[in-house]
């Protein structure tokens, strides 16, 4: 039976890597290169990188860098940051990438969706949300560029619109729940569920594997992604790579 | 030697790297005499039935793997897409494959999946052994292998299949054929099971 993904999601910033709190104060958590070698030793499920400044400042994908880990990665990939066109998208799957995931520009002009799924296929064409809960509304709101623009379009709409047009998997990474570790926002991952029928991913508020478990309980076989959980150990978050799955997972 | 089929599709680094850990002779190559002068390939593959197709047609090296695979029986291995394009056709495309295993590619049927996510079919799935086969020696099948796609190998032949997976019903995941063999599942990004299948495709 198909499982449920337990997925390291890695932030790229200036060469290294970081971890950080509801988007904001990066923390050095080590190179990406090593990370993927320790992950192969872990024999993860897969893995995710974001590269957190390339929309922001505007540049195009690494691509020496994505290469380089590539070639070292034994799991799947997925990539995101400043994808904007198909071409890129094309070229990040040549280099060794099963994934490609993109945001802003997604949000920008949809059409690109359809233009990446024609090009790589559905399966590899992953959209990524950034969402602030609003307590005003009881809903989500959209966001990009690291939280600071925000969207209008609603969110459960443009889930729907994202995987009409031709996403394989949509990613929900919660903004408010960012290196908080409490634990992921379970009636966010169920209003997700019951709008879609693609495969989901859960990221943001990760932090026991007994948070992963409950995601799955909530709605079924899922993407479970997080960040700290698998960078940090101990309550004063020393930075230590390490890898675990719910109990159920163990194989 | 091993060549792996530099044609512009698929992971042929990770692949590679798997080949130099396991200290076997490889080379990424389109090199006509290189890729004539191998004992045995690996056919990658993603994205599109047609655009694969394509992309194999114009690297102008189908005549060459026809001659090698089909005329002389050298041992290939076609790896997701660059499975699919050993069949004769797809429910993806219009273009023909190389069919060397009859059969059509097939899109999964959704409404077979109960239960939400339903396509693509993405992560790892264990996988059920039709046959005793070799490529599968010391794989952990509960265990399984990544998987990433929504068609699947539709074989006209039922002894073609080697191996299963659940999605929604029971489907092909490995086919084989005399010296062809193909394997939906991304062995490359398999970790052990899937290093296990390149070592023993290099010695089968």
């Amino acid at each position: 039976m198909l499982r449920s993904r337990i997925i390291p999601c890695l932030l790229l910033h200036k060469g290294g890597l970081v971890k950080t709190r509801q988007f904001k104060d990066p923390k050095y958590v080590g190179d990406p290169l090593n990370a993927v070698k320790i992950f192969n030793e872990k024999e993860v499920d897969e893995l995710m990188f974001v590269d957190i400044d390339a929309t922001a400042e505007g540049y195009e994908p690494r691509m020496p860098l994505l290469r380089s880990l590539a070639v070292e990665s034994r799991m799947p990939l997925c990539y995101g940051g400043g994808v904007t066109s198909a071409a890129q998208a094309s070229r990040i799957v040549a280099t060794g990438f099963e994934k490609v995931s993109v945001s802003a520009a997604a949000l920008a002009r949809p059409a690109l969706i359809k233009e990446m799924s024609e090009a790589i296929g559905a399966q590899s064409v992953v959209v990524t949300i950034d969402v602030k809960a609003n307590r005003l509304f009881a809903g989500h709101t959209v966001y990009t560029h690291n939280g600071r623009q925000k969207h209008k379009q609603p969110l459960l709409e443009f889930c729907q619109q994202a995987v009409s047009l031709g996403a394989g998997e949509i990613v929900i990474n919660s903004i408010d729940r960012d290196g908080e570790m409490a634990g992921y926002d379970l009636e966010l991952a169920r209003q997700v569920r019951a709008a879609i029928d693609t495969p989901m991913t859960m990221l943001g508020g990760a932090g026991s594997t007994e948070h992963m478990q409950g995601l799955i309980d909530a709605v079924g076989t899922v993407g479970a992604a997080a960040g700290s959980f698998f960078v940090f150990k101990g309550p004063y978050r020393a930075v230590l790579i390490n890898y675990a799955r719910p109990a159920r997972l163990k194989r | 030697m091993i060549a792996i089929v530099d044609y512009g599709s698929g992971n042929v680094a990770a692949i590679a790297d798997i080949f130099k850990r396991l200290k076997l002779p490889h080379a990424i190559t389109r090199d006509h005499a290189e890729l004539r002068a191998a004992e045995r390939y690996i056919l990658p593959g993603v994205g599109a039935f047609d655009t694969t197709m394509r992309t194999l047609r114009e690297s102008g090296l189908v005549d060459l793997l026809n001659e090698e695979v089909h005329g002389k029986g050298k041992k290939i291995l076609g790896i997701c897409v660059g499975m699919q394009i050993l069949g004769d056709s797809s429910d993806e495309g219009s273009l023909a494959g190389l069919g060397w295993i009859p059969g059509h590619i097939r899109r999964i049927d959704a409404a077979t999946i109960p239960e939400r996510p339903k396509l693509p079919h993405m992560g790892w799935n264990s996988v059920q052994l039709k046959a005793a086969s070799p490529l599968f020696e010391g794989v952990d099948l509960e265990r399984g292998f990544y998987f990433l796609h929504s068609y699947y190998f539709d074989a006209t032949d039922p002894a073609s299949v080697i191996a299963t997976m659940q999605c929604g019903g029971e489907l092909p995941c490995g086919v084989a054929r005399g010296n062809v063999f193909g394997l939906q599942f991304h062995p490359e990004k398999s970790h052990a099971n899937g290093v296990a299948v390149f070592r023993n495709f290099a010695t089968l």
